[in-house]
Formats: structure tokens, sequence, C-alpha cells
């Protein structure tokens, strides 16, 4: 059984961007995915860079580690670089290959593009890394709130992450279990035509669903039980705290925010 | 004389119209600080008897008082207060992402300062001896150390009436040690009411009173040794007795005294060492 699972990819730790409140986090990303596209020069693109790898490092995590998790992201970023190269017709011809040109403008938007793309994709991983799942999800409770003036369910919505949150190692270990007791009585997941596998995760699906709503009902039950009656009223054990460290972060991007802005034109 | 906590008035039940009654016309007491045992076999409408006493379900015919209050609709949610419940499966009572967290649900639910929650969830988990755990995931947890969550979590909204339902029917031997350890330190601790439900005679031995239910009825109401008794009229109704008073059956067959009803091992042992000595 898995008992190291770790849900999304958060990686524990007691460095500053652990300890940074996940609103904090989620408002500085949510407006670097923004200023990125305003990145139009050398300096500007080198002032981000220089923020997102101080954030990475910031983390404490073991950079190797971090870049892993990129792999998947990697092949895009070449992907998009390559596609700008062939589509891109300005600037001179650097390059001609029979018939292929190459133009410096191309080589140039390939970076360009490719860079904004290793930029979001970085800088976003730091939040799960840095972040627990329910940590995540408190700070969106929080920041929604707003949105119960307009009846929209905050407070519903936060606790059905959260109950999600909880209930996916215990689905893993369910569907392992089923995965083996379907096994045993020979139902074949690893070999065979496609067709023939996709229709072998039928017998694991059915007793799957069957279990999570015979779990979901017992569940429902027990927090009736201890006085479950919505959000009205509830008070919270975890709580979010807006500390020092928090103001400084946030006079940090704004000073990069600024720098940015200043470098467009170099 | 002690407090009336539960009574049931010619309580009777079904869940629907067209349905057979799961209960007919109970009837029964249950004061405070007192250790009750409801034992049945499986459909005997035991467990229906636990959901009605805090207002998962309600009676059809009859009434339910709970602590002076009519258990209704307008009344559940200061009865639940009164009644913490503990149920079968560790897995689908665990609220939280970690132990902390769901100790702290029940407390929430009550809008508690979070000061105060700090507090109780500090005493209940120490309570529990799972003080250690409090940052643990529950799929990190073993049924027991789960099931002892559960009951600190119920504990810590200080409740006046504490029911097990099958708590440990889905533990192996030491979970169901473990946990009947927990909660007989918990009641002396804090006075409560302590209602078990279980099919598992073993588990009536630390109960004062034993009322047995068959079909929806109130069988038999006594104390565990007068239960033990009636070991043949039990096995009719499906409940099997006990290793121990099995085991003394056939001891008495073999020729020994073994005189006195007994509960446990070390009464067996006991009355098998005095009638030695004596003779």
């Amino acid at each position: 059984m898995n008992n190291t699972l770790i849900i999304g990819q958060y990686v524990p730790g007691e460095s500053l961007l652990h300890r940074l409140d996940p609103r904090t986090k989620i408002t500085i990303i949510f407006f670097f995915v923004f200023i990125v596209f305003l990145a139009n020069s050398v300096l500007s693109y080198s002032v981000l860079t220089i923020f997102a790898l101080g954030s990475m490092l910031a983390t404490r995590i073991p950079v190797h580690y971090i870049l892993k998790g990129l792999t998947p992201v990697w092949f895009l970023i070449v992907f998009t670089f390559i596609l700008h190269l062939v589509v891109t017709n300005e600037g001179d011809v650097l390059i001609d290959i029979f018939g292929f040109s190459i133009y410096s403008g191309a080589l140039i938007q390939g970076f360009a593009i490719s860079m904004r793309f290793f930029l979001l994709i970085l800088v976003t991983s730091l939040l799960t890394l840095t972040t627990t799942p329910i940590e995540i999800t408190d700070a969106i409770e929080d920041m929604l709130h707003p949105l119960k003036k307009v009846r929209f369910p905050v407070h519903e919505l936060a606790l059905m992450m959260s109950i999600s949150l909880r209930f996916i190692p215990t689905l893993m270990q369910e569907t392992e279990k089923i995965s083996k007791a379907q096994a045993s009585r020979g139902v074949d997941f690893r070999t065979g035509p496609i067709k023939e596998r996709i229709k072998a995760v039928v017998p694991l699906l059915v007793p799957l669903f069957v279990s999570a709503f015979k779990r979901a009902e017992e569940l429902a039950m027990a927090m009736e039980a201890r006085g479950y009656q919505g959000g009205e009223g509830r008070t919270k054990l975890r709580e979010l705290k807006f500390e020092l460290r928090d103001f400084l972060i946030f006079v940090v991007f704004i000073t990069v925010v600024t720098a940015l802005f200043f470098t467009r034109h170099y | 004389m002690r407090n009336k906590l539960v009574e049931f008035r010619n309580v009777s039940f079904r869940y629907g119209e067209e349905q057979p009654w799961v209960l007919k016309n109970c009837s029964f007491e249950i004061y405070e600080n007192e250790a009750i045992a409801i034992i049945g076999h499986n459909g005997s409408g035991k467990s229906t008897i636990a959901k009605l006493m805090n207002g998962l379900l309600f009676p059809q015919e009859g009434q339910i008082i709970i602590n002076g209050r009519n258990v209704t609709h307008d009344s559940i949610w200061e009865i639940r207060q009164d009644v913490g419940m503990v149920f079968q499966n560790p897995d689908n009572q665990f609220v939280g992402t970690t132990v902390q967290d769901d100790v702290a649900f029940g407390m929430e639910n009550r809008g508690i300062p979070r000061d105060e929650m700090v507090k109780r969830m500090n005493e209940t988990l120490s309570a529990v001896g799972m003080q250690e755990y409090r940052l643990t995931e529950p799929h990190k947890l073993s049924g027991g150390q789960k099931q002892r969550v559960a009951i600190a979590s119920v504990l810590a909204i200080f409740p006046q009436v504490l029911i097990l339902d099958e708590a440990t029917a889905m533990l192996d031997p030491r979970g169901r040690t473990e946990i009947m350890k927990t909660v007989a330190s918990v009641q002396e601790e804090r006075h409560l009411s302590l209602i078990t439900i279980t099919h598992n005679l073993q588990e009536v031995v630390q109960a004062e009173r034993v009322i047995v239910m068959n079909q929806g009825e109130i069988w038999d109401e006594a104390t565990p040794r007068e239960i033990f008794a009636k070991r043949t009229e039990l096995r009719e109704i499906g409940l099997d007795i006990p290793f121990v008073a099995a085991l003394s059956d056939e001891l008495r067959k073999t020729g020994l005294p073994v005189a006195n009803e007994v509960l446990n091992h070390e009464e067996l042992l006991e009355e098998l060492w005095i009638s030695r000595s004596t003779m």
C-alpha cells in the first residue's frame, strides 16, 4: 500500500515560501500570469527570470527535483520554440536549408514565447510544491468569500474540495484492493488489445462507485450526527494569518513589477 | 437516584409505509453514568435504536426523551450536543484531512471559539492516547486509531451519552481491545452514560445492564451474568455465547464444579482454583 503518497506534489518544508500565507502566494501568481505577457525586452525578461529563479531557490527544494517535475512540460516548451522557428517570417534570413529559411525574428520570437511558457509553469508549480492542498482550499474559500453575497456556495465548495482530498488516498487503496480481487477472479488488466483492456476496467469501476456512494451516505450521516448544519455560524480551526513576511513579499513583487515596466523598452 | 438520560416510551419504527416494523413497541430507560449494552443479531433493530437516539431517524409511534427533551425536528441540534455517536466504519466517519481537523469538525459545527477548540482538542486526544498523531492523515492510521480519533471528536463536544454503534465490528482483536480500554477509561473520567451496541457478547461484560433485542422487540433486560446464564435461548435467537462461557459449560460436563456464572478468564480461573483447593 502506498503510504508515502503525496497528493499533488507538495514537498514538506520550512522555507519562507512554505510559511507564506497561501493567499499571498495565490495573489502573486495570479498577477504574475498577467505580467509575464508584458515583458518584451531582454532586460524585462531578465527581471522576471531573476524573480522566478529567486523564488525557486527560496523554496529550498532541490532544483533537480523541481525541474524533474517539469519534464512533461519540456516537450511543450521545445515544441513551441520549433513551431515559431518554422512559422515566423520576420527579420533577416539566418540559415537556409533545402528551401526552409530560419529568420532572426523567428529565433527571437520562439525564444521569448518559450521563456514565457517556462516562467509561467515554473512559478505556478512553486505554489503546489510549497502549499498543501488543504491550505490552497482554505485560501480559495477565504478569497471567494465576497461571492457569498451573490449566493455562491463558497463554504460548500470548500468542504467538497477538502472531503475529496481526504478521500483520494482511501479510494486509491480501495481501487488497489478491488483490482487485486478482480485479478484473482481472472480479470486481466495488463495484456490484450486496448479494447479488451478498457472493458476490463468496468468490473473495477462498478464496485468502486458502489462503495463510494455507500461511503458518501455513511459520511453524511456521521457529519449530521456530529452537528453539521451548513456553513452558518461555524468557527474554523485552521486560520490564515497575514504576517510581516507576506507584506515584505508583496513589496518585493511590486518592486519587480515596477522594474518590469521600466525595463520594457530596453 | 440517578438522573434519567434516555427514555424510550413505546417506540415503534419502520423505514417506510409498506416496510415491516424494525422496532416494535420498545420501552426502556438509561440513567446517567450507566454502562449499557444493547445486543442482538443482524437486523434485530439495535442500530436503529442508536439512530433514533440522536434524531438521525424519527419513530412513527411512541416518544423518545433525551435528557428531558423530546426528540423532534426542532430539538435535534441540542440533542446531538448531548448524544455523541461512534459508527461502525472507521473510514466513513473521518471528515477531516488530518486527525486534528477531524477532532475540530464537531466543534467547528457548533461555533466554538478557536482557543477553546485547541484546548479541548489537546485534552480529548490525550484522553484517547492519540496526541502525537495530531497532524497525521487518516490513511496512515490503523482502524483502531481512527476509531479512537472518532471517540475523541465526540468527546470534544462534552456529550452526556456516548453511543458506540458496532464501533469495534470492523477492527482486528487488538484494535478491539484498544477501543474497549479507551472507552472504559474515558467513561471513568467523564462520567458519561455509555451505550455499546454490538452482536459480540464478549463486549457486554463491561456493562452494568444488557438489553437483548430480537426481531425488533426487547427480548430481555438483565445483568451480563444473568444473560449469560440463558445460553440455550441466546443461541436460539442467533447470538454466540462467549468462549469462556462455552468453556465453563464443557468443564461442567466433564464433572468439574464450576458453580457460578463466569464472565471472563480471571473469574473462570478463580472458580477452578477454589474448587481444586477445597477438594
